[in-house]
């Protein structure tokens, strides 16, 4: 099966109003070249679940600045002042979730459960809404599992088969969204021959990624 | 010394050696360079690696190794990086010896506010949230006032960050460890009385008839005491 596809087209495959989960966390680890082209298609009204929406005007933070946001469900706004402007104008929709509690809820997207149980966020702010359960005498809140339309995941290195590897701190959200939305779209350093990449080192196994985003070309 | 400095050399007496540590940015960083001399604790970042190095070596920087801050950073030797569920698998598993973070304010019942001031900022837990809740020791490390306002309430104001009572409270006046009873006053800083303490504290504070001073030195800027004075006469008894 082939995956390799041209940034232009693996875009093209995303409607307006889609929910995306995009990986990186404070740029690091984001598929920059295909939120770059989410910007130049204009993708309208996403909804966003990503780990922070990092700065203004770069990488993920393009995609608040042009105002292509709905609504995002995010851990992190501080460093990103167009994101807290529009969430006060009421311009985006903001669900602040513990950084834990989100990666936990799209494992759980990704991994069939019902949801998770956890400490965190009980008795604040964050509980509003939620249902508490009872296990054993302790209580915890119960936070419902997330998918999405696309995950947009970025990696250190693939296989011409969809196989990913990824880098210290770059790998953080991928991952986990590579396995709980509908479509993956993935983007890599480098794309080499199935092989090259030893089982091992395989993160995420090439049955979950849909499509790879052709490297940008360096002859002719 | 400075008020930051007397902070992050008291909060490093507080590791041990081969802890797991997650430093919060900005102050709690500073806490590093006073380690005392035998005593080596694994740094995680939150973003996915144990085994931070502060400032990556030169010819060892690499765009993907940063710390959750988006700065870059090295690894050492023996370093391990994961996705952010292993991340927070660590914190909210039990696996985290020792969590050291800012505070807006910390009350009588130690419970903590650090996230957000309701219309004025609103950054987002991040993490916060998990690492309070789920570490094994939750020490706290700030200034003991700001705009000349306690930040040790009997009551946060601000939205708390986790109802989990924090473990240790160190500013640049006290460390204070919250109880059940209440505050304990456990040390003041160098040059500090007893009586500024309580002046400079909203929340009530339980005085033991004797507290001692911190035993950081004061001197050499680095280099933590060696003796703790072991029979000083009592500052003040109440």
């Amino acid at each position: 099966m082939k995956k390799v596809i041209a940034l232009s087209d693996a875009v093209e495959l995303i409607p307006e109003g889609a929910v995306l989960m995009i990986g990186g966390f404070t740029g690091i680890g984001a598929p920059l070249r295909l939120i770059d082209e989410l910007v130049r298609q204009r993708k309208s009204e996403l909804t966003i679940i990503t780990n922070d929406t990092g700065r203004p005007n770069v990488g993920l933070g393009r995609l608040i600045s042009e105002r292509l946001v709905y609504r995002v469900i995010t851990s992190h706004i501080g460093l990103n002042a167009d994101t807290q402007k529009q969430m006060i104008a009421g311009e985006i929709q903001v669900e602040l979730v513990p950084q834990g509690t989100l990666a936990e809820r799209i494992r759980a997207g990704g991994f069939g459960l019902g949801g998770i149980l956890t400490l965190t966020g009980l008795g604040t702010l964050v509980e509003e809404g939620k249902a508490t359960v009872d296990v054993d005498g302790q209580t915890f809140l119960l936070e419902k599992p997330l998918r999405a339309d696309f995950a947009l995941v970025a990696a250190k290195r693939a296989d011409y088969g969809g196989n990913l590897e990824y880098a210290f701190t770059a790998r953080n959200f991928n991952p986990l969204m590579a396995m709980a939305a509908t479509t993956v779209i993935a983007e890599a350093d480098e794309i080499v021959p199935v092989g090259v990449i030893p089982p091992d080192a395989v993160v995420t196994p090439n049955v979950v990624v849909d499509h790879l985003v052709a490297k940008e070309r360096r002859h002719g | 010394m400075d008020e930051k400095t007397i902070i992050a050399k008291r909060v490093a007496l507080e590791l041990h050696d081969g802890e797991l540590v997650n430093l919060g940015i900005g102050l709690p960083t500073l806490v590093t360079r006073y380690l005392p001399d035998g005593i080596e604790v694994f740094l995680q970042s939150e973003n996915g690696l144990i085994g931070v190095q502060a400032l990556p070596e030169e010819g060892l920087e690499d765009d993907d190794l940063t710390d959750a801050g988006g700065g870059p950073i090295g690894a050492v030797p023996g370093a391990a990086a994961f996705d952010s569920a292993m991340s927070f698998g660590l914190v909210r598993g039990g696996h985290l010896d020792v969590t050291v973070l800012g505070g807006l304010q910390v009350d009588q019942q130690g419970q903590l506010a650090n996230w957000m001031v309701p219309g004025k900022m609103v950054p987002g837990m991040g993490g916060a949230m998990d690492l309070v809740s789920g570490a094994k020791r939750v020490i706290v490390a700030m200034q003991h006032s700001a705009k000349g306002q306690s930040k040790i309430l009997k009551r946060c104001t601000l939205p708390v960050t986790s109802v989990r009572r924090v473990d240790l409270i160190v500013t640049d006046l006290a460390v204070i460890e919250p109880t059940a009873d209440g505050l304990l006053l456990r040390e003041v800083a160098p040059g500090v009385t007893v009586e500024q303490v309580i002046v400079a504290t909203e929340a009530e504070l339980i005085i033991p008839v004797y507290v001692p001073t911190m035993p950081i030195d004061v001197e050499t800027g680095g280099k933590v005491a060696d003796v703790v004075p072991s029979s000083p006469l009592p500052e003040q008894v109440r």
